[in-house]
């Protein structure tokens, strides 16, 4: 563990990955996540690492699937309409259970949007990423701190699991200066006996592959995957709860969305309404046996995000009509303030 | 009872699903016969497009990855960067490398990326059965060109290695046919070279092999092959259009 520095969390997640250790990284410059690939273009030379600028989002991401076939590290990073373009990658990566970590920097959309910070592509990133039936593993951190912590977690879990994950930040994790401790680099890195490394002559052809043209196969390799998600959402599921044991008003919300509630939370604390917050940290799985377990002794539920309201989805789903369910969000790249979200938690006191 | 003929050791013992008279079988057995005289299988990557050659990780006996439609110079650059000992080759039919993967084949020509590019023109979609290709030639009917490819329409066909030759960091592209045995001798040497330029570390080479599909094409096997010469060498002459070390030229004139 290093000591404190101060980085940009653009910067910091690819350090972070770094020392997970990833030495493969193929991206393609879009903003507000840039400084990452630049980054990756600056210190991979000095590692004996592989910085490769692509064509493409999608040859970017066909890059991964490349490396992470041949058993390596590998990741990259894009920002809301990139991401889009990776799609058809991911599929492939899921398909093809290969691990890889893949970075959203989300901005302003749809379409070209804006490049301010956004949380409109959680149901992408969650539900509707690409075709096929398959699962990303979806990590939100709140904080670069927690981004850096989460980057070798991404690693681990995509290796142990064998699926792309993905850190969904947002414009400000990735541009805003925090200080953080890095972790030590990592030493051993796990064996990949299906990895398409050369058969070296000493084993049969490793095949990597998303095609079984008998429906039958596919559904048997699919389900297979789906038992490998239940193990996922079994033991990977992350939450944070603060200040919810007496809240009569809980406040959900992921991400950077999270840090300007905390303010709000607190400032009507001090007004002695009781409000407290659910974080998810994992958007898949999603905690939903968190939200049960607080309805009983809650009056409301607040979810406030940079969208038109996209995770509500999921906590709706966790809550059931228990307790009403109620939104703030703010969408285009505009960042809603602590007063807007104080303001709403006092109109729900009032209609509670 | 000696053993005069048989099938190379980079191929894998089982039945291919071609068509009969299309002339994948061939090629495939040229790569193999090449893999297997410079003793590579063992570190030999090779990457699967989409189209007929889609099931091709199941014939060879090297390692094989299936990429996505177009996408297989990706997909080995990744390959090739992550483990650069190892010999990383593709194998693409004219939609994938020409129509939806135009830009991965540019740019992996243009990094001089350090792969072998087996590239089979038939001028027609196979697999899909029978659609009109990037390459297919003016007035050929298709099920997507029912009247005929009118360029006005539907543009002109891409003539892949004149195209990638005036690029800097193509090292090596040369258009073969495998339409009779004179022909078939020297598509083998061509790819022979594509994979020793690749172990020599001289860069980007390709190799477009001017082929048949009977099925789609709606003629018999031998009417495919007089097509073949008839019609499609005219307009993509075979020969060398590019041999050069990209890179030690640069370092060169650099000095």
């Amino acid at each position: 563990m290093s000591d404190k520095i101060l980085m940009k969390g653009n910067e910091a997640l690819a350090e972070a990955a770094i020392r997970a250790g990833c030495r493969f990284f193929f991206g393609y410059p879009i903003t507000p996540q840039t400084q990452l690939p630049e980054y990756m273009a600056k210190k991979m030379p000095k590692i004996g690492g592989t910085f490769l600028q692509a064509e493409s989002e999608v040859a970017a991401i066909n890059m991964v699937l490349g490396a992470a076939s041949a058993g390596v590290r590998v990741m990259t990073s894009s920002s809301s309409p990139g991401i889009s373009l990776k799609a058809e990658g991911i599929s492939y990566l899921a398909g093809s259970d290969l691990p890889a970590v893949i970075v959203n920097i989300q901005r302003g959309g749809p379409g070209l949007g804006g490049i301010q910070p956004s949380q409109a592509d959680y149901w992408q990133a969650t539900k509707g990423l690409a075709h096929g039936d398959f699962r990303v593993l979806s990590l939100a951190p709140a904080g670069i701190q927690e981004a850096v912590d989460l980057m070798g977690t991404a690693f681990d879990l995509a290796d142990k699991y064998r699926m792309p994950v993905m850190i969904l930040g947002d414009g400000i994790l990735g541009q805003m200066m925090e200080p953080v401790r890095l972790p030590d680099p990592v030493e051993s890195l796990p064996e990949k006996p299906w990895a398409t490394t050369g058969t070296k002559g000493k084993r049969k052809h490793n095949i990597v592959n998303s095609l079984y043209i008998q429906p039958e196969a596919l559904e048997e390799i699919v389900r297979a995957r789906y038992e490998r998600y239940a193990q996922v959402e079994a033991n990977e599921t992350r939450v944070e709860t603060w200040l919810c044991d007496d809240a009569d008003i809980i406040v959900t919300a992921y991400g950077s969305t999270a840090r300007i509630c905390r303010n709000a939370i607190r400032a009507a604390r001090a007004d002695g309404i009781k409000v407290g917050m659910i974080r998810p940290i994992t958007l898949w799985p999603f905690p939903s046996e968190t939200y049960a377990a607080h309805v009983p002794h809650t009056k409301a539920i607040l979810d406030v995000e940079m969208s038109m309201g996209q995770m509500i989805d999921d906590v709706r789903l966790a809550v059931g009509n228990a307790v009403p369910v109620h939104f703030f969000g703010r969408t285009g790249g505009v960042v809603p303030t602590p007063a807007e979200i104080r303001a709403r938690i006092d109109e729900i006191c009032k209609e509670a | 009872m000696s053993v005069v003929f048989k099938k190379p050791d980079a191929l894998c013992d089982v039945t291919m699903h071609y068509c009969p008279g299309c002339t994948h079988g061939i090629v495939h057995r040229l790569v193999a016969e090449v893999i297997d005289e410079l003793g590579i299988v063992g570190n030999t990557v090779g990457v699967a497009p989409v189209g007929c050659a889609v099931f091709a990780y199941n014939y060879f006996e090297c390692d094989m990855i299936e990429a996505a439609h177009g996408r297989a110079p990706a997909v080995a650059t990744g390959c090739k960067r992550a483990n650069p000992n190892n010999i990383v080759f593709t194998y693409q039919g004219d939609g994938d490398l020409a129509a939806i993967g135009t830009a991965e084949t540019v740019h992996a020509a243009s990094r001089g990326e350090n792969i072998t590019v087996i590239f089979i023109n038939n001028t027609i979609y196979g697999m899909t059965s029978g659609q009109m290709a990037p390459t297919s030639l003016p007035g050929q009917v298709t099920t997507t060109s029912p009247y005929g490819r009118d360029p006005r329409q539907a543009g002109f066909p891409i003539r892949v290695c004149e195209m990638l030759s005036t690029l800097s960091g193509t090292a090596y592209c040369e258009r073969v046919s495998v339409d009779c045995v004179k022909n078939v001798m020297q598509a083998k040497k061509a790819i022979k070279k594509a994979f020793e330029n690749q172990i020599a570390g001289k860069g980007f080479s390709l190799v477009e092999v001017l082929s048949t599909c009977p099925s789609n094409w709606g003629l018999s096997p031998l009417e495919s092959l007089e097509r073949l010469r008839r019609d499609m060498i005219p307009y993509y002459p075979l020969g060398v259009y590019c041999d050069k070390e990209p890179f030690a030229a640069f370092e060169e004139a650099a000095k």
